[in-house]
């Protein structure tokens, strides 16, 4: 039996993005409910995962410009300038708002904030705590949260389907994980914070939970989908486990090395070697540069092999081990224990790894989606900031100025509306006849979830690595829809309604088979090289035609179809991206 | 080394059993993987309704945390190899109750973390375009230890005491009041004084310390639980020597 429940504004997912919306929400106007529906304890979303660290522009030689120009020439110019300047403002006060929250911050011995370079990074602006910022931004956010008495928290509720009447999203179908219950949560507002969708890929620094939920639920409902085809790499992820190393190991000096013991970036535009840290050049150039230098590296047959695919080396031993604990100390647990290394002694075997979604659901500056009553935040989000290829420490900056804006209008949104209608819940018996009849119900399928899984995850990494061609995303697009097919053929074993992660999983592959046909799809029609979007077949970049997002829109029939929005360009014409210099 | 290891796990459904019983899959022996992998192995390749929580697979989302051989684990970090031949055992965290299989039902902890208030409380607030209130790394280094904890309730599994009596507050809701009573920009120590110097509160502790022995991040909760019970038993001295001082 349906359960019914309502609110004002509801939050899928309690990560970065949807913590700092939910508090944007009650502090704005204390008499609105706010929901924050996650499949996770909110503690537990990825954004735990985040390491390096938060750019906001605060010493007094660096600007807003800089950080600006740095941001939209590392995006290969194809990011919003205007959506980038309020951006860069807006950062530093996000940064300072969670230093008022408890967030530890590094200090200077003065007691101030301390920053540290970072890739792509012209300026020394980005915040830290050690090398676990990303943990110590959400603990913060979650432990301040728990003071509004205005949040209801839906801890391990999956969400399955926004409710749409009226052309207007006004709540959510969700399953509460401990009891099975199918539920409508109804509201005058929903945003969807969910994150991104590595697991899209077999090799990915992203938890398992991040499978592009909130992407599929906005594109089921209509909403369009940008810039899917910009997925970045990270260069240096551990083999096998695919665990990150912070670029924070290269920004406090940490070499990348080849075969030869030869730091092999200098051979790809990215200036000349020198003994420390040089910002904007080397191995603190961007991550598309670094990640596609591997790839050239391995083709000169000049990477090691190893069981888990060619490595190159990340060498931290001259920094020594004091600065290693008091920079970088996650790093070295990670090695010791993932690895069996120990970095102040040895190199740090490291290839490149999917890490983040330059792409998400579109949005405007305040958060809006094009569908009345939806906002979209953080990593599932594209407003878009990062372009073709994200700096490294803008993403957990991002979810918070963004998250604070979605939260802000989506509560001005709310407090104009009337209650949801009772046609909703004709939609959220439906949505619960659906899962019944697909899943928990479901007999006689014959195909493995795993199988299928794998399967996906192997045919995007073939056909939209680091290096497309037209043939390899063909191929892809091919695969993809006969694993569509063979998904309506699952097998599920499980019939308890008690926390059912069989059935989370059959919904969350669902999800992630949606999310790869878009990626494929922008892929495909984009020809030309752009930032983290290198296609063999088209190998330089097209103003001419292509200084435009990738709009995907699911059509009636279920196929996408893909349309182009031009950039905004405000102040910083597009221009070569230059590094090392 | 044999390439098969027999892994003993819980399986509960609270529809079809009255108790938990083991189950014993074997699964690959490989150096490189953990315990989590194996129970992935089990949920991808033999049987997918086992249910489990898990999520980054790197030590610091704190979901995993499960018994392994009679002790709480985070299953993402500890490997196979550890305990072959085997069996390895695998089961969920003790004192608190099971919903399924290896997944426990832990609102406990979270209304209990709530109740010492794990915000910054001030009195008065000064306004972001003045700046951050200084800190030093000194005065960071106080309480960034208790800052650790990520919540994986591998202590509460340990803790005696919270497993008879469950009004314990615990090692990791009493590490983080102090996480905030040690910062240097809280003012909220006395408000999280009078809640935690109830019976359920620090007093519940007999310092046995196992808190501190099985925490993943070396927080030391059972050193903050020592810390707080000076501060509270300073205070209580002194509100009865000078009553007038007090709140």
């Amino acid at each position: 039996m349906l359960d019914i429940s309502s609110t004002d504004v509801l939050l899928v997912g309690g990560g970065g993005a949807g913590l700092r919306a939910a508090i944007a929400v009650a502090e704005m106007n204390p008499n609105l409910n706010v929901a924050v529906v996650s499949k996770v304890y909110p503690m537990r979303s990825h954004t735990v995962s985040a390491e390096g660290g938060a750019a906001g522009a605060i010493r007094p030689d660096d600007s807003l410009d800089e950080h600006a120009y740095d941001t939209i020439s590392g995006g290969d110019w194809l990011s919003d300038q205007n959506a980038v300047e309020v951006f860069v403002k807006e950062a530093p006060e996000e940064l300072l708002r969670l230093e008022r929250w408890g967030c530890p911050w590094n200090r200077e011995p003065d007691g101030h904030i301390a920053v540290r370079p970072f890739g792509g990074m012209k300026k020394e602006r980005t915040w830290f705590a050690a090398d676990k910022t990303g943990f110590h931004m959400l603990h913060t956010l979650f432990q301040t949260s728990l003071k509004y008495k205005a949040v209801t928290r839906y801890d391990e509720y999956f969400a399955t389907k926004l409710l749409i009447d009226d052309g207007r999203v006004q709540g959510v179908v969700a399953i509460e994980l401990a009891s099975g219950k199918i539920q409508a949560i109804t509201a005058k507002a929903v945003i969807l914070c969910t994150g991104g969708c590595g697991r899209v890929f077999p090799f990915t620094t992203n938890a398992a939970i991040k499978n592009g939920d909130g992407m599929s639920l906005a594109y089921r409902a209509g909403a369009p989908l940008k810039d899917m085809e910009f997925i970045q790499y990270h260069p240096t992820g551990l083999p096998f486990t695919g665990i990150l190393i912070t670029e924070a190991a290269r920004s406090e000096g940490g070499y990348m090395l080849n075969k030869d013991g030869y730091r092999y970036l200098q051979d790809y535009n990215l200036g000349k070697p020198q003994p420390t840290p040089v910002l904007r050049s080397m191995e603190l150039g961007p991550r598309d540069r670094l990640s596609q230098a591997f790839v050239k590296e391995f083709e000169k047959g000049r990477t090691t092999d190893s069981p888990y695919g060619a490595v190159v080396h990340l060498d931290l031993r001259h920094l020594g081990e004091k600065k290693i604990n008091a920079k970088l100390p996650f790093v070295r647990e990670l090695c010791l224990k993932y690895e069996n290394l120990d970095p102040v002694t040895e190199l740090i075997p490291v290839r490149p790894v999917v890490h983040y979604m330059m792409g998400g659901i579109h949005t405007d500056i305040n958060g809006a989606t094009p569908l009345k009553g939806l906002y979209a935040a953080g990593e599932a989000a594209c407003v878009s900031i990062n372009g073709a290829n994200r700096l490294g420490s803008n993403s957990l900056t991002e979810l918070l100025v963004f998250g604070a804006r979605a939260g802000v209008s989506a509560a001005a949104f709310a407090q104009e509306q009337i209650a949801p209608s009772r046609h909703l819940l004709s939609q959220a018996a439906d949505e619960e006849t659906r899962l019944e009849d697909q899943f928990l119900n479901k007999t006689g399928g014959t195909e493995r979830i795993s199988t299928i899984r794998e399967e996906m995850q192997k045919t995007m990494e073939a056909g939209a690595g680091i290096y497309r061609s037209g043939a390899s995303l063909q191929e892809s697009a091919d695969k993809l829809r006969q694993l569509q097919e063979r998904f309506m053929n699952i097998n599920i074993d499980d019939r308890s309604r008690t926390f059912n992660t069989e059935l989370t999983t059959a919904l969350e592959l669902a999800y992630m088979l949606d999310v790869a046909e878009s990626m494929i799809q922008c892929a495909l029609h984009r020809t030309e090289s752009r930032g983290a979007h290198q296609r063999t077949d088209f190998p330089a970049r097209d103003d001419q035609k292509f200084l435009a997002h990738s709009l995907v829109t699911r059509t009636e029939g279920g196929a996408p179809r893909v349309s182009y929005s031009p950039v905004t360009i405000t102040r910083w014409p597009p221009a070569e991206r230059v590094y090392g210099k | 080394m044999a390439d098969k290891i027999a892994l003993e796990v819980t399986r509960f459904s609270p529809e079809r059993d009255k108790e938990p019983r083991l189950a014993t899959y074997e699964v690959p022996l490989r150096k490189e993987w953990v315990v989590l992998d194996a129970l992935n192995y089990v949920k991808d390749k033999v049987d997918g309704s086992l249910s489990f929580r898990w999520s980054c697979r790197m030590g610091v989302c704190g979901s995993c945390g499960m018994m392994v051989n009679g002790e709480p684990k985070l299953t993402c970090a500890t490997f196979l190899t550890d305990y072959a031949p085997g069996p390895v055992r695998v089961e969920p965290l003790k004192n608190f109750p099971v919903m399924r299989d290896l997944i426990v039902e832990i609102s406990d902890f979270l209304a209990k973390l709530t109740k010492v208030k794990p915000w910054i409380i001030r009195k008065d607030e000064k306004p972001l375009s003045e700046g951050e209130y200084l800190q030093t790394p000194e005065q960071l280094d106080t309480y960034k230890q208790f800052s650790m904890c990520i919540n994986c309730l591998l202590c509460y599994a340990a803790c005696p005491v919270y497993g008879l009596d469950p009004l314990f507050s615990g090692p990791a809701a009493l590490a983080l009041a102090q996480r905030y009573n040690m910062d240097s920009r809280d003012q909220g120590t006395d408000e999280r004084m009078d809640i935690l110097s109830q019976h359920d509160g620090i007093w519940g502790c007999t310092f046995v310390g196992e808190c501190t022995e099985v925490c993943p991040k070396h927080v030391d909760p059972a050193g903050a639980i020592q810390q707080y019970k000076l501060t509270a038993t300073k205070e209580w001295m002194k509100s009865m020597l000078m009553p007038w001082k007090g709140k």
